[in-house]
């Protein structure tokens, strides 16, 4: 009576509040979990992708493997936030950014560490794995 | 080649709160643009309903209205492009007109931000960026035009105050503006004192003053072909170019942090389709949502050359009396910004200013008028070119 179908909603831990729990990336997730923070590369063209996908327009092929967002990227602009959307009350201020890999660019969070004075458009930072104090996971930007 | 027209235009009041339904605030914006053109429901063969949908309770409005309007049996239908939601009408009622479906079209914008809290409305605009990837970060629409603006200050040179200058320019013009929400003159005084509200942080380098007011409101545009509007109007306004492009929602996926590709790309195709270029402007609206993202527009849109944009502001050259006035009717940032109304308010404005009915805030004898809405970050841009 009833097999109880397994949902893989993996993806509703991504960030203080995720909006999608089930995607075809999923694996994204585990390799938080493992302190990486991954790509994928289509295996028939071999296009990049920076947030991964599970398809590829380029070749409408949907065979990927994943690659480490790994090394520095440079800090192509910031902002300071001090008033945050429902739910994100608990981390302001925070600063998002854009962080550039060359062929691909990661959007994202500047360490709550680092100060904002520190911060310099043009400076290489490196990206790392965070948990959130509600056991979230998302990633952040360092500096070296 | 037969030509499409602008024959009626018309708005609500822009407010804080609108003391009514959406069907009442839609009546509104359709009976002044009806009024306007002197015809009746009759002659409307099919309306097009734009809006960003997150704000209403009311599932699928579009039949909700053509009831309320009058517009019963004829056909409506219902798109949305965020922010540039009834640019996109526009662009789909000159199609339904240019392909001889319809004679007469109404486009109708609409948006009641105040059925939701201001915290529930920065959310729900900020899940216009990428849900998957972005909003997890705790994203806002002014801390990405915020990215915008750092990227600019750091590439050009652009200053603080070169934006504030915007605000005031803004403010100048939504003081003569009865239909404004926001009627208050800004001077660069209140950036300038710490304490006041102009000056208080949102999103870094962005302060209050730079950003535009929610709204409730709704706009309406009555769109005909060239034998209608002979018949029916007597200073009808010439739809002479039209221009949209897209682009990567995530911010990741883009190129430029100085200015909008899809504004680039839109005017760029209004320019050839109306056989003009940036000089031939007389008048403009852009979509000053923040103060960054009028300057932008002053490059993207061929004013002025890339990390020239703040000469204009200085030199008050975007002024009435300057070079090319843009947003004498007060803006975004003070004339307000009701989502899915903005764009049919700005065509509005224009559309006046052409016929040399804009009253306090008439520009001397434009010929040729230009309108930028833009949806989201950049997200989705239309650029309108309007004759005489
Ligand atoms: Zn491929």
């Amino acid at each position: 009576m009833g097999s109880k179908r397994e949902v893989d909603d993996r993806f509703k831990k991504f960030g203080t509040v995720s909006f999608t729990a089930i995607s075809k990336i999923n694996d994204f997730i585990d390799y938080l979990e493992d302190g990486k923070v991954a790509g994928t590369k289509c295996k028939e063209c071999g296009l990049v992708f920076f947030p991964p996908r599970a398809d590829c327009y380029q070749c409408l092929g949907s065979d990927m493997e994943w690659f480490e967002v790994a090394g520095a990227g440079k800090l192509l602009t910031y902002s300071k936030l001090q008033f945050a959307p429902v739910g994100f009350d608990q981390d302001v201020p925070y600063c998002i950014a854009l962080l550039d890999y060359g062929h691909y660019k990661v959007f994202g969070r500047i360490a709550a560490e680092v100060p904002e004075e520190e911060l310099q458009v043009g400076m290489e930072m490196t990206v790392a794995v965070n948990r959130l104090p509600n056991g979230q996971l998302n990633y952040v930007f360092q500096k070296i | 080649m037969s030509r499409v027209a602008i024959i009626g235009v018309g708005q609500s009041k822009f407010v804080r709160q609108y003391p009514g339904s959406i069907r009442e605030l839609a009546f509104e914006g359709f009976k002044t643009a009806m009024q306007d053109a002197g015809i009746g429901v009759g002659d409307v063969g099919a309306s097009v309903i734009c809006s960003a949908p997150e704000y209403d309770k009311q599932r699928s409005p579009a039949g909700i209205f053509a009831e309320y309007l009058g517009l019963n049996p004829q056909p409506t239908f219902y798109v949305e492009t965020l922010c540039s939601s009834s640019s996109t009408g526009l662009r789909l009622a000159y199609s339904l007109v240019k392909s001889g479906l319809h004679d007469v079209v109404a486009v109708l914008g609409f948006q009641k931000m105040s059925e939701i809290s201001s915290a529930e409305s920065q959310e729900r605009m900020g899940r216009g960026a990428d849900i998957q990837w972005e909003s997890p970060f705790g994203t806002m629409m002014p801390a990405y035009y915020a990215m915008y603006a750092r990227a600019h200050m750091q590439a050009y040179g652009t200053t603080p105050e070169d934006l504030a200058l915007i605000r005031v320019k803004a403010a100048t013009y939504g003081q003569l503006n009865e239909l404004a929400v926001y009627r208050k003159p800004v001077t660069m005084e209140n950036f300038t004192s710490a304490d006041d509200r102009m000056a208080g942080p949102v999103a870094a380098p962005l302060r209050v003053g730079d950003c535009c007011a929610n709204a409730d409101g709704s706009s309406c545009l009555i769109v005909a072909s060239e034998e209608k509007a002979k018949l029916f109007s007597k200073k009808p306004v010439w739809i002479l170019g039209l221009g949209a492009a897209t682009a990567s929602v995530n911010l990741a996926g883009r190129d430029l942090l100085t200015g909008l590709s899809v504004a680039k790309q839109a005017a760029g195709q209004a320019y050839e389709m109306a056989g003009i270029t940036a000089r031939n402007v007389d008048v403009a609206e852009v979509h000053d949502c923040f103060t960054i993202a009028e300057l932008m527009a002053y490059e993207n849109l061929g004013f002025a050359e890339p990390g020239e944009g703040r000469d204009l502001i200085r030199g008050k050259e975007t002024y009435k009396d300057g070079r090319i006035p843009v947003n004498v009717d007060g803006g975004l940032l003070s004339k307000g910004h009701p989502i899915g109304a903005t764009g049919g308010s700005q065509i509005r404005t224009i559309v006046l200013q052409l016929r040399g009915e804009a009253g306090d805030i008439q520009v001397k004898d434009p010929e040729i008028g230009l309108v930028h809405n833009i949806g989201g970050v950049g997200l989705y841009g239309n650029v309108t070119i309007l004759g005489r």
